[in-house]
């Protein structure tokens, strides 16, 4: 925090956002010819690819299969250009672990597995460059890559990230505020009702701001879903377009 | 929700196991027990370089190990899952929060700093096992002493424990970790999952919070569906669990600190109970037996009174026949209902049908201790084919009354009654 105001008097932050104020985000689905759904989201200068194969049988082991549902498996990969240090990162090691683990437990609870049993459906986010909000954004195109293979869901997943500076809480942060070492909060919403499918939060928040944090990131979350909402529609017009309609 | 749910072991939803925390002779080495949950935990010291872009701060290292020994499941290489989950969120719990001042484990700027590192193992798992880690690491880490160091310019001298005494880490808070079990897509929520109640559970809330409120962790897994309120609700659970659990922690380490000072005998050795063969000791629950009255007296109300038992056999034919200690298994020759079954009232009914022989046979002699007493008389055309609902009662009237009938006219007869299963 050596210097950084993180929060200016008038209530601007680093980047010259407000406090709620997401980045700008800019999607595109249907990005990669050969995989069953893929998407490319953009928020601020975080950018992720996500790509869903499935549902298809179990490969590996038939062990596996659930017999009334589908499986989800979810694969999180870092590029080593991301960070503003070039690290080369092992594949299975312990945050790509953690996120795929994440990513799976978000999505195999929006995903309406009941209708594909003893199949799987892979889910692979690769980043491209981490300038934080990195699961947010990991979410957020998986969503729009799932939407893209046609799998049902329950409703969109939308997660954005939050933080507390000042006594303020931030929305959508950006490395710059998250290294700083201060209180970080990932959600991951079901817009329409409200439910909360993941909540991950990091550094210490006192109880009395929890709720004003939660609510800045539901909030962000609710803003995401609208863009998101608006990117699937004008890709959907696109695509009906060219097949003719 | 009710307010007289209990769980399984008598616990209120809100209730945490008993902990008990004992340390070992050296410093920083720990056993906690969560219930049967029990974590071993040890904190290790070392110089090294520190790392490249921190380069005054020491390094803190965390590792849990989830051992063979503490469930069937557990095989080497497998549980990797668990293993990542567990491992992720003790690191980001003791390590993000800034628990331990690093800054006050450098010794050299640049060359030399601290390199602590705190091992859990997992002993035995009977749930629950991030708050027992979390438990176990803090504690480890309040009592841990590490050698003293001395800078001189460019001379760095390590004061062995014989020299100066070992000083201790400087711990800014202690954060512990509360899980929450969700059943029933969030209808039921409870602290402090055991091994049964975490198979079933749809889903885990873990909040790691210090005793001044401020949380440091949350973590929620397992696909659950949470809502904000139901979130805050746990946090200020969480609050209140985190004091207690506090204090009791900070009672443990001054203990062992006034032990050792007054040089008492401390370690483990001594913190385990003397468990002699002939004494069975067992853990008490708190359990609410207030209506405990109440529900006897109903059950031995509603209870049949219980059977009489002989110990000399009698078999009845045709159709009866004896299984049991000493005596001939007899019951292939079976074909009416009656069964005697030493070990207690068996599955009557279901066996009856089961059993379908072709002949009425008389039951062979069984040429044990005491001969049996075969009696054929007209009492057996009233017996009646078991129904499970409805017929012991009259078979028993039955047997009362012959014996009421009997016993002046024939020399006393043992007779075995049948026992009623437990109700």
């Amino acid at each position: 925090m050596a210097g950084l105001e993180l929060l200016s008097d008038q209530g601007y932050r680093v980047d010259g956002r407000r406090a709620g104020e997401l980045r700008k985000i800019q999607a595109r689905m249907g990005v990669f010819a050969q995989a069953d759904g893929s998407a490319y989201i953009e928020q601020g200068n975080t950018k992720a690819l996500a790509v869903v194969y499935g549902p298809h049988e179990i490969r590996g082991s038939r062990a596996r299969a659930l017999p009334d549902r589908a499986l989800v498996n979810c694969q999180y990969s870092s590029a080593t250009f991301s960070t503003g240090e070039r690290k080369r990162r092992r594949h299975g090691d312990r945050k790509s672990c953690e996120m795929g683990l994440q990513l799976r437990q978000t999505f195999e609870a929006a995903i309406l597995t009941q209708l594909h049993p003893r199949s799987q459906i892979d889910i692979y986010v690769q980043v491209l460059q981490a300038d934080g909000g990195t699961y947010a954004a990991c979410v957020n195109a998986a969503t729009l890559a799932v939407l893209d293979a046609g799998i049902p869901m329950r409703d969109f997943v939308c997660a954005c990230s939050a933080g507390f500076v000042d006594g303020t809480a931030l929305a959508d942060l950006s490395h710059v505020e998250e290294a700083a070492g201060g209180p970080q909060l990932a959600l991951a919403l079901l817009p329409a009702s409200g439910q909360i499918a993941l909540l991950e939060m990091d550094a210490r928040l006192h109880e009395d701001h929890l709720e004003r944090v939660l609510e800045a990131a539901a909030q962000a979350a609710r803003d995401v879903h609208t863009l998101l909402d608006r990117v699937v529609r004008q890709h959907v017009r696109e695509a009906s377009i060219l097949l003719g309609d | 929700m009710n307010l007289c749910l209990q769980r399984l072991d008598g616990r209120q939803t809100y209730d945490y196991r008993n902990i008990r925390i004992s340390f070992g002779t050296d410093y920083g080495c720990c056993i906690v027990e969560l219930g049967k949950t029990r974590v071993l935990g040890q904190v290790s010291c070392e110089l090294v370089s520190p790392k490249l872009n921190r380069a005054t701060e020491g390094i803190l290292f965390f590792n849990l190990e989830l051992s063979q020994m503490a469930a069937p499941a557990f095989e080497p290489g497998r549980q990797s899952d668990l293993l990542v989950k567990l491992n992720r969120l003790l690191e980001r719990c003791l390590r993000n929060s800034k628990c331990i001042d690093t800054e006050s484990l450098c010794v050299v700027a640049g060359e030399k700093v601290w390199q602590i590192r705190v091992d859990l193992h997992l002993l035995n798992h009977d749930g629950n096992i991030i708050d027992a880690a979390s438990i176990a690491a803090i504690v480890a880490l309040c009592h841990f002493r590490r050698p003293d160091v001395s800078v001189q310019g460019d001379e760095v001298t390590l004061y062995t424990p014989e020299e100066r005494d070992p000083v201790p880490l400087s711990i800014h808070h202690m954060p512990i970790c509360v899980s929450f079990a969700f059943f029933q897509q969030g209808t039921y929520l409870l602290v402090d999952p055991n091994e049964r109640e975490e198979c079933v559970m749809d889903g885990l809330l873990v909040i790691a919070m210090n005793k001044h409120r401020e949380i440091c962790t949350i973590q929620s897994s397992g696909g659950i569906m949470l809502l904000k309120d139901q979130v805050l609700r746990c946090s200020k659970i969480a609050g209140v669990k985190v004091a207690e659990i506090t204090e009791l922690i900070l009672k443990a380490l001054e203990n062992d600190q006034k032990v050792r000072k007054e040089g008492g005998k401390f370690g483990f050795a001594e913190s385990i109970a003397n468990q002699r063969i002939t004494a069975f000791k067992m853990e008490k629950a708190p359990i609410d037996t207030s209506d405990v009255e109440e529900k006897a007296e109903e059950i031995i109300a509603e209870a049949e009174p219980p059977s009489e038992v002989v110990s000399t056999p009698v078999l009845w034919t045709p159709g009866t026949a004896q299984i049991g200690e000493g005596v001939e298994n007899s019951w292939g020759d079976l074909e009416d209902s009656e069964k005697e079954d030493d070990e207690g009232g068996g599955d009557e009914a279901i066996i009856l049908d089961s059993i379908k022989m072709d002949t009425g046979v008389e039951v062979s002699d069984i040429g044990s201790q005491d001969a049996p007493i075969i009696l054929s008389d007209s009492e057996e055309e009233e017996m009646i084919i078991l129904e499970p609902d409805k017929n012991p009662k009259k078979i028993r009237t039955q047997t009362t009354s012959a014996k009421q009938e009997k016993a002046p006219s024939k020399k006393p007869v043992k007779r075995r009654k049948k026992k009623r299963a437990a109700n």
